[in-house]
């Protein structure tokens, strides 16, 4: 077994853990029991996998990026999961965990979001598969992000207002977290991100791994290539990037790249930069890297970038990083946004802001000619032209 | 002999309540501490304020975020309590969250609390099976005691097996819920008050979160050792002050 995957008690290396309340014991357990099982069964493959090629539009497409290509020296392809159904790649996530949740007799669904991207995703999948959805999020988030508290609304979606300490995507899932201890018979709590007690860092992770199945077979199929050189991804809890490097873990060769977003800059005091900027801590059930104070106390980080200002990142990626496995970069707003523009006028897409981190680690890079690059697009950025339209122009 | 054992084998009908250290001000925790001795209760939970305080509802996380405005902190709160056993005789609990803990060094962290004279610790986020593994001899040594909360949803089988290392009181939320919430139903409660009683349990059991009133405390005292008070006391002080007199009156209110 590859050394990268989780252990039987939910471990990467010392970081992850099931740091619960006993109170939600039962929850955690019941899942912790049943979620291999179900992965592995053909019942939820079938409906899975149907789903994510006729509803989603998976394969979604590998994109020889001809003119990035040439001005980095390298040879870059674009994992485009903003074709994806809703514009981004959590859709993956949310449809395996609303299926699951039917599986195990669940029928009320609960999730948080920050910049909104999960809460539609989870309210989507809601809408098709005929279950209750109520999404928590930060009352200040709410105001940030009017359309898409409007997309979730329309899709039958209950959005509650986090009003707890700062108002933002940690106090969601504070709330999220407490509504399943208060509602443990009938409610299944859907997680966006690669965070959490275990074994939902593993569970998100395998589910969105279907990027990198993909990213792998069209390497081969495109680029006569094997393997590629380099996986780049962003990442704040980091389901994408987990996706994106899933099937690359065990292939020593392909080196993976994270990006973190820095904010105003590493050492501004305004960085969402977990890893690079964290201390080792306990958050939302993991022991990993976070944001906090010398007493322990948990901080606000800051991003232009509502999907990746989480205060910790997801344990896998705390045990890559300090194993050495993944390189980890950050990207400041500017940057990032330097990105974006760059993107859009060269290759004709709107990032999402999140994806726009992944793509300003192009620059930083040191590329050969021939070296093949997967940067994975994470989002479309459609959520996100006011930001661009205020700082681009 | 530990205080808490030696109270629970003495007592029935026991009152606790529990507060924020540092509010409604920071200087507030030994002035709360002192009033509620004196007015009575049996034993005390100081909470520790955490800035994501997964176990609470919004009034005890309110009051957490204000404490930490104050500039509460365990450092801050070690200081407080050094030289308390000269004033305060009761049973005190540190209530907290494990992050802030390990940051202070849980070697640490225990040592200020048996030099200060604190009784057991009640640490939410700190699953029990990590506790028997990790830190159950750490905590014996110094003969403090690590409280086990248990809920509706838990099984029977969970319970025994929680029970059977467990020392000093188990806690029983009432509701399947955070501190502060009521929204089960006396029936449901009652249920599960009954069906944890006849598990026959070695250790005796308080019941708290959802517990607010007389009738509440009365109910509560009908199944368990007693009742553990804590999102309406840290409401009531913050509406009526600190003093001996506003805490005494609270307690009353409860008690009769």
């Amino acid at each position: 077994m590859s050394k990268y995957q989780v252990s039987d008690d939910g471990l990467y290396g010392r970081f992850g853990g099931q740091w619960v309340p006993e109170m939600l014991y039962p929850n955690v357990e019941n899942l912790r029991l049943n979620y291999i099982k179900i992965l592995e069964s053909d019942e939820f493959k079938n409906e899975f996998l149907g789903l994510m090629k006729d509803y989603v539009g998976r394969p979604t497409p590998l994109t020889h990026a001809k003119n990035l290509s040439e001005i980095f020296g390298a040879n870059i392809y674009l994992k485009r999961e903003d074709l994806a159904h809703t514009g981004a790649h959590k859709i993956n996530n949310a449809i395996g965990q609303v299926i699951m949740a039917k599986m195990m007799g669940k029928d009320r669904i609960i999730a948080e979001t920050g910049a909104g991207q999960h809460g539609v995703a989870t309210a989507t999948a809601c809408a098709l598969l005929g279950v209750k959805c109520r999404v928590y999020m930060g009352a200040l988030d709410i105001e940030r992000q009017a359309p898409n508290v409007a997309r979730m609304r329309m899709l039958g979606a209950e959005v509650v207002a986090a009003t707890s300490g700062n108002c933002t995507l940690k106090d969601a899932t504070n709330e999220a977290l407490r509504d399943w201890i208060s509602n443990p018979e009938d409610t299944f709590y859907v997680i966006g991100s690669v965070v959490g007690p275990h074994p939902y860092p593993d569970l998100v992770a395998r589910l969105q791994s279907i990027i990198s199945k993909e990213t792998k077979q069209q390497v081969r199929e495109q680029t006569g290539k094997n393997l590629p050189d380099y996986v780049i991804a962003c990442i704040g809890g980091g389901s994408n990037a987990a996706g994106s490097f899933y099937n690359f873990l065990d292939d020593e060769s392909v080196r993976l790249v994270a990006v973190e977003a820095a904010g105003l800059g590493l050492d501004s005091g305004e960085t969402a930069a977990s890893i690079a900027r964290g201390t080792e801590g306990i958050i939302h059930g993991s022991r990993t890297m976070l944001m906090q104070t010398d007493d322990g106390q948990i901080t606000e980080p800051y991003s232009i970038s509502a999907g990746l200002d989480y205060p910790g990142v997801g344990p896998l990626h705390a045990f890559l990083a300090e194993q050495g496995r993944a390189t980890v970069l950050a990207a400041t707003d500017q940057e990032a946004l330097d990105a974006a523009r760059l993107v859009t006028l060269k290759e004709g897409i709107i990032p999402a802001l999140e994806s726009a981190h992944a793509l300003a680690a192009l620059p930083m890079m040191k590329f050969k000619k021939d070296d093949l690059v997967v940067v994975t697009v994470s989002g479309r950025g459609d959520k996100d032209m006011d930001t661009y339209m205020k700082r681009l122009f | 002999m530990n205080r808490i054992d030696d109270l629970f084998s003495k007592k029935d009908g026991l009152l606790s309540i529990y507060f924020t250290a540092g509010y409604p001000a920071i200087d507030d925790t030994v002035q709360v501490l002192r009033a509620l001795e004196k007015a009575g209760v049996d034993f005390v939970e100081i909470g520790m304020p955490f800035s994501d305080p997964l176990a609470d509802g919004p009034v005890i996380q309110r009051a957490s975020l204000d404490a930490l405005h104050n500039g509460m902190c365990i450092k801050k709160l070690m200081e407080q309590l050094d030289g308390i056993r000269s004033s305060v005789s009761m049973p005190i609990i540190l209530m907290g969250y494990i992050n802030p803990v390990f940051h202070y060094g849980m070697e640490k962290f225990l040592d200020d609390c048996q030099s200060r004279g604190v009784d057991a610790l009640i640490l939410p986020d700190l699953p029990w099976d990590e506790y028997v593994a990790h830190y159950k001899a750490m905590m014996d040594r110094r003969g403090i005691r690590f409280i086990p909360l248990i809920a509706p949803q838990i099984s029977d089988e969970r319970i025994r097996h929680i029970d059977r290392d467990a020392e000093g009181f188990i806690y029983m939320v009432a509701s399947a819920g955070i501190t502060g919430s009521i929204k089960t139903s006396v029936d449901y409660r009652t249920r599960y008050f009954e069906r944890v009683k006849s598990l026959g349990l070695r250790n005796k059991r308080m019941i708290g979160f959802g517990v607010k009133d007389k009738s509440g405390f009365v109910h509560a005292c009908a199944h368990a050792s007693g009742a553990i008070i804590g999102t309406a006391f840290v409401n009531y002080i913050k509406e009526n002050g600190v003093s001996d007199e506003a805490v005494a009156r609270f307690v009353k209110s409860i008690r009769g």
